[in-house]
């Protein structure tokens, strides 16, 4: 689990999609180089290079060097106890020294949900507290776990103070547009995650200012592309959303809620799902339920983890590095 | 886990058949709430699905899971707190109808009460 497997990787290592073949170049090239032990390294490049990036100059350290990097969170899941990890304070208190460890600093940090298990005060106190350490600011949207018995009122309280609706907004950073979407809400029996027609109207709103080069990244709890719906890994009205991001030459999508990384490119957009900090959970269809996974406790760090996101701007590309808990860039091991 | 699954479907069923003896047993003069039904939690499924149980009949879910549940009617007409682990939640269906209801944060898991 550490080396990360992508789907459609050809021998070279590259990733091309023209579903359109229509002769306008919004291919997105994706280069995976595995990372000894912790993850894998992918440079994508957005659809308005209009030569093909092949075989980037520069190692793939040189790669990770960015003008903008941030670092993705998810699932921390305060005040789980059971025995997928019993522990989840120290799980997270590494994730902390991982990113306090990196070697470029982040600018700031997103969480992308399920900050708490069980919605209580004390278990946002407990993250709140852990997270402080980082000295970064952190951009949340809620998971289902964080919204369960008051839609998200103390949530909003908390994390949400200039968000809009359910707790959506956006901001830009060194000329990369970030949106952050809700979609655990409002959610309808037999569906999937949910963003509503209100959100679907303000996210259109937000980006029709934009000109087609401007990178966005967009970020939400449940995964925007369908991966198992039995499980209900995907989300209702993620087509419509995307069908508002479709001119634009270099989308990613960063998702978490199922406990794994996962990435799928398609067109100018890149999917990408990140590692929880608190507990595993099994592949789709793998087990009889998405509940949590127990692993062996010497295994446990390797199938948790951050992510590690890097903007070029001259090269209007990101590049995405996960890194398990157990890889060696991670300074302690409380 | 399928062990499991199949255990808890003979201890519904054993409550199931308990509970309708009882039912079938009961005197004119005794409460008419004589039914209490146990819906189990496991998995990310309900057991069982859907149940049928006479009017004034309480059923209660049980969540044996390692992540919270939410029980919501589709129609509004109820809704649990989040159930943590062996956490219970109790409603008496008062009027005959067909109630469908599901899990309120995992949306694919369905249930169905039949009030007769
Ligand atoms: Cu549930």
């Amino acid at each position: 689990m550490a080396e990360k497997t992508l789907l459609d990787v050809n021998p070279s290592g590259l990733i091309e999609h023209d579903h359109n073949h229509d002769g306008i170049d919004r291919r997105g090239f994706l280069k995976c180089m595995a990372w000894a032990g912790s993850g894998a390294l992918c440079v994508i490049h957005g659809g308005v290079l209009t030569s093909k990036a092949l075989g980037l100059p520069g190692s793939a350290k040189a790669h990770a060097r960015g003008e903008l990097s941030f670092v993705q969170i998810s699932d921390s899941h305060m005040g789980f106890n059971k025995p997928a990890n019993p522990d989840v304070i120290s799980t997270l208190k590494a994730a902390v020294d991982k990113i306090n460890a990196l070697s470029e600093p982040p600018a700031f940090i997103l969480h992308t949900g399920d900050i708490s298990h069980l919605s209580k005060p004390e278990e946002f106190d407990n993250v709140d507290q852990i997270l402080k350490s980082t000295n970064k600011e952190i951009f949340f949207v809620p998971g289902e776990h964080d919204v369960l018995n008051d839609d998200g009122a103390m949530f909003r309280e908390r994390y949400g103070k200039n968000s809009k609706g359910r707790g959506w907004y956006s901001f830009a950073q060194n000329g990369v547009h970030f949106i952050g979407l809700v979609n655990v809400m409002n959610l309808k029996a037999g569906g999937l995650g949910t963003l509503g027609s209100d959100q679907l109207e303000w996210l259109r709103d937000d980006v029709s200012h934009l000109k087609a080069s401007t990178p966005i990244v967009v970020f939400a709890h449940i995964p925007l592309w369908t991966i198992y719906p039995q499980w209900g890994w995907g989300t209702e009205d993620s087509g419509q959303a995307l069908s508002y991001l479709k001119r634009f030459g270099s989308v990613t999508v960063l998702n978490g809620h199922i406990h794994q990384t996962m990435q799928k490119v398609e067109g100018n957009v890149t999917f990408h799902t990140a590692f929880s900090t608190a507990f595993p959970q099994p592949a789709p269809g793998a087990a009889d339920s998405p509940g949590p996974m127990k692993v062996p406790a010497d295994q446990l760090r390797s199938v948790l983890g951050i992510t590690d996101v890097n903007y070029v701007q001259r090269r209007h590309a990101l590049a995405l590095v996960d890194s398990s808990l157990a890889s060696s860039t991670s300074r302690s091991m409380s | 886990m399928r062990k499991k699954l199949l255990f808890g479907g003979v201890a519904i069923a054993t409550v199931i058949c308990a509970l309708s003896l009882l039912h079938g047993a009961k005197r004119e003069n005794a409460p008419s709430s004589a039914a209490m039904l146990l819906v189990n939690i496991d998995n990310f499924s309900f057991s069982p699905e859907t149940v049928s149980v006479p009017v004034n009949s309480t059923v209660t879910w049980v969540n044996k899971d390692d992540v919270p549940h939410v029980i919501a009617s589709t129609q509004g007409v109820f809704k649990s707190r989040a159930l943590d682990t062996d956490d219970k939640y109790s409603y008496k269906f008062t009027k005959p109808g067909t109630y469908s209801y599901f899990c309120s944060i995992h949306p694919s898991m369905v249930g169905k009460i039949v009030v007769r």
